[in-house]
């Protein structure tokens, strides 16, 4: 059903002429392998999911039930790991800490996320310009995580440019101490680090778009602000969404720019499965895991029922 | 919108995306310049002269761990998710032009697999090999777990190009009696080739970074984002900084190659080698 979704999204409601043609010529020639055709393309696709996606969750169910100590993990059925996650106050801590990161940095990245997008896609008039400006825009993508946090402890740290320059200026007396290891810092790399995963499904619902559609509102006496309130808005939530669904699902499982911006000082539930994990704590960690994915099941599926994502494919 | 005159919005909204830029590529060109520090010099501005000095400690000390290995293994292992997410996307993406049963549950299972924390994509992994009493590695598990990540990425850039595709080539080559397999290598094939290119880098550039998702299912010997994250605990120099850079340039000489070919294509293509364009 998603497949004619999918291929026939743009094309919905009108007819098609060349399809009808290559369904009934298929239908004259087609012998057995056209019609297994589609199977055996979609297979290769279907196995590695099947067994790297669905069987490794169904471990971590299993093992979200099973015993441990301090070496091994016992083949079992004990309801006592989810009870760690519920009963404890640390977890429930660790979970609304997650959400905080999640809800500040989701709505930092969708605000910068629209305004580049929209400057890209409506402000930049030659094409040319808009693709080296997009281009620039990921480049830094294509550095690892890992030193784009490192990258911020010449900026940030007690010696770094931001206190130097206060300190030189006499703004303040003391180097902050907030700015590198805290939740500041926590939220302003993951900025960093995933605005991109906004600025790109955001600009590419934009750019599709009929631009006669903002002409016809200005024609009819819309203002540069509503045109974007009721026009640019509303065509582009698709777009919006999926940013969402990247943002959130990265945030919530987030765990190294937790641990390193943080500098151990907060928490994150993908840092407390690492933790776990690193005291071979397995059956611990898959149960938080189990609760975590069904958390980002949830919300995504919430954004899911308000925006039909899939028309945008 | 077309000529008219630029307005105010215009010159805040350039202003806002100038500071976007500056926010993104600040801290990148700062551990570039300090990775240039010289030997007396530590992790922060100002610098202590300029040098070569921690790109040489690089290769010289042995005391930071097995960074060529690493560095090899990272890269042997891009290039095998690589070539899969080309193969296994563009097959797919060829299956999903036509209707066919449970194509929604697939559409569905790969939007999950995208969704999945990494973390969580890690653990199920390593524990599905620690149960089968297999032994986890970076060709066999690390390359199971990349490839949950590029795949469904590949798919649907896959969708993306499909979808724009233009079905009247495919009948033209078939009135001109043309097979199915000569209208796919003839036709089709060489239409979504800088897109297959686009496809690939992808997926190379998010194995060769992939941390989160090779933690658990790297076995006994790191990859390359592993190495630096050990690293970042142990190691307090600019050596840091000179990794950052040269890991960083060796991307971007990967876009440029990448970008090249896909220039190729279309070159070739408008000297009318091959059809479309």
């Amino acid at each position: 059903m998603s497949a004619s979704i999918v291929t026939e999204g743009r094309a919905a409601g009108a007819i098609d002429p060349a399809r009808a043609v290559t369904k009934r010529r298929r239908a004259e020639i087609g012998g057995p392998l056209t019609v297994l055709a589609p199977y055996l393309q979609a297979a290769p696709l279907f196995l590695i999911l099947l067994a790297f996606l669905v069987v490794p969750i169904a471990t971590i169910v299993m093992v979200s039930f099973w015993d441990y100590d301090s070496v091994m993990i016992y083949p079992d059925f004990v309801t006592f790991n989810y009870g760690e996650v519920f009963g404890s106050w640390v977890t429930w801590r660790t979970y609304l800490n997650t959400f905080k990161f999640t809800v500040i940095v989701w709505a930092l990245t969708v605000t910068i996320g629209f305004w580049v997008a929209y400057f890209l896609a409506f402000h930049v008039r030659s094409a040319a310009v808009q693709m080296i400006l997009f281009i620039v825009c990921t480049i830094p993508f294509l550095t690892s995580n890992i030193i784009r946090m490192i990258s911020w402890i010449p900026f940030l740290g007690r010696n770094g440019i931001i206190n130097s320059a206060l300190v030189g200026a006499g703004i303040i007396e003391q180097p902050l101490e907030f700015l590198l290891f805290s939740d500041f810092a926590v939220v302003l790399a993951m900025v960093h680090l995933y605005t991109l995963f906004m600025v790109v499904p955001i600009f590419n619902t934009m750019m599709r778009i009929d631009r006669a559609l903002i002409e016809a509102a200005r024609d009819a006496g819309a203002s540069g602000w509503q045109i974007i309130t009721n026009v640019i808005i509303p065509l582009a939530k698709p777009g919006i969404a999926i940013g969402s669904i990247f943002v959130v699902t990265l945030v919530m499982g987030d765990f190294t720019t937790v641990r390193f911006m943080s500098g151990g000082q907060s928490a994150s539930v993908g840092l407390l499965m690492a933790n776990q994990m690193s005291l071979l704590q397995y059956p611990a960690a898959a149960a938080n895991a189990v609760v975590l994915l069904a958390i980002v099941l949830l919300v995504v599926g919430g954004i899911m029922r308000i925006v039909n994502i899939r028309q945008e494919l | 919108m077309q000529g008219e005159k630029r307005g105010l919005s215009f010159w805040i909204l350039a202003g806002f995306f100038g500071l976007f830029v500056l926010f993104l590529y600040g801290p990148l060109s700062a551990i570039f310049i300090l990775s240039f520090q010289g030997p007396g010099g530590g992790l922060t501005f100002p610098m202590q002269g300029a040098s070569l000095n921690w790109f040489r400690e690089l290769f010289v000390a042995q005391a930071v761990g097995d960074l060529g290995g690493s560095f090899g293994r990272s890269i042997t292992l891009g290039l095998m998710v690589m070539a899969v997410t080309v193969l296994v996307s563009l097959l797919a993406g060829l299956a999903f032009r036509r209707p066919f049963w449970g194509s929604a549950f697939l559409f569905y299972l790969t939007v999950a697999s995208l969704i999945v924390p990494s973390i969580l994509m890690s653990l199920g992994i390593g524990l599905m090999f620690n149960v089968m009493g297999i032994r986890a590695a970076w060709w066999s598990s690390a390359f199971a777990a990349h490839l949950t990540w590029t795949l469904p990425f590949g798919l649907l850039i896959m969708f993306a190009v499909f979808n724009r595709f233009n079905r009247s080539y495919e009948e033209a080559a078939r009135d001109l009696g043309a097979t199915p397999w000569q209208t796919f290598r003839y036709v089709v094939l060489p239409l979504v080739l800088p897109s297959l290119i686009g496809v690939g880098l992808f997926g190379f550039s998010l194995s060769y970074d992939e941390f989160a998702r090779t933690l658990m299912t790297a076995g006994s010997f790191n990859t390359l984002p592993l190495e630096i994250y050990g690293m970042t605990t142990n190691v307090t120099s600019p050596i840091l900084y000179a990794l950052g850079t040269l890991t960083t340039v060796f991307s971007l000489l990967i876009v440029l190659g990448a970008l090249f070919a896909i220039g190729a294509v279309r070159r070739r293509r408008s000297r009318g080698l091959l059809p479309g364009g």
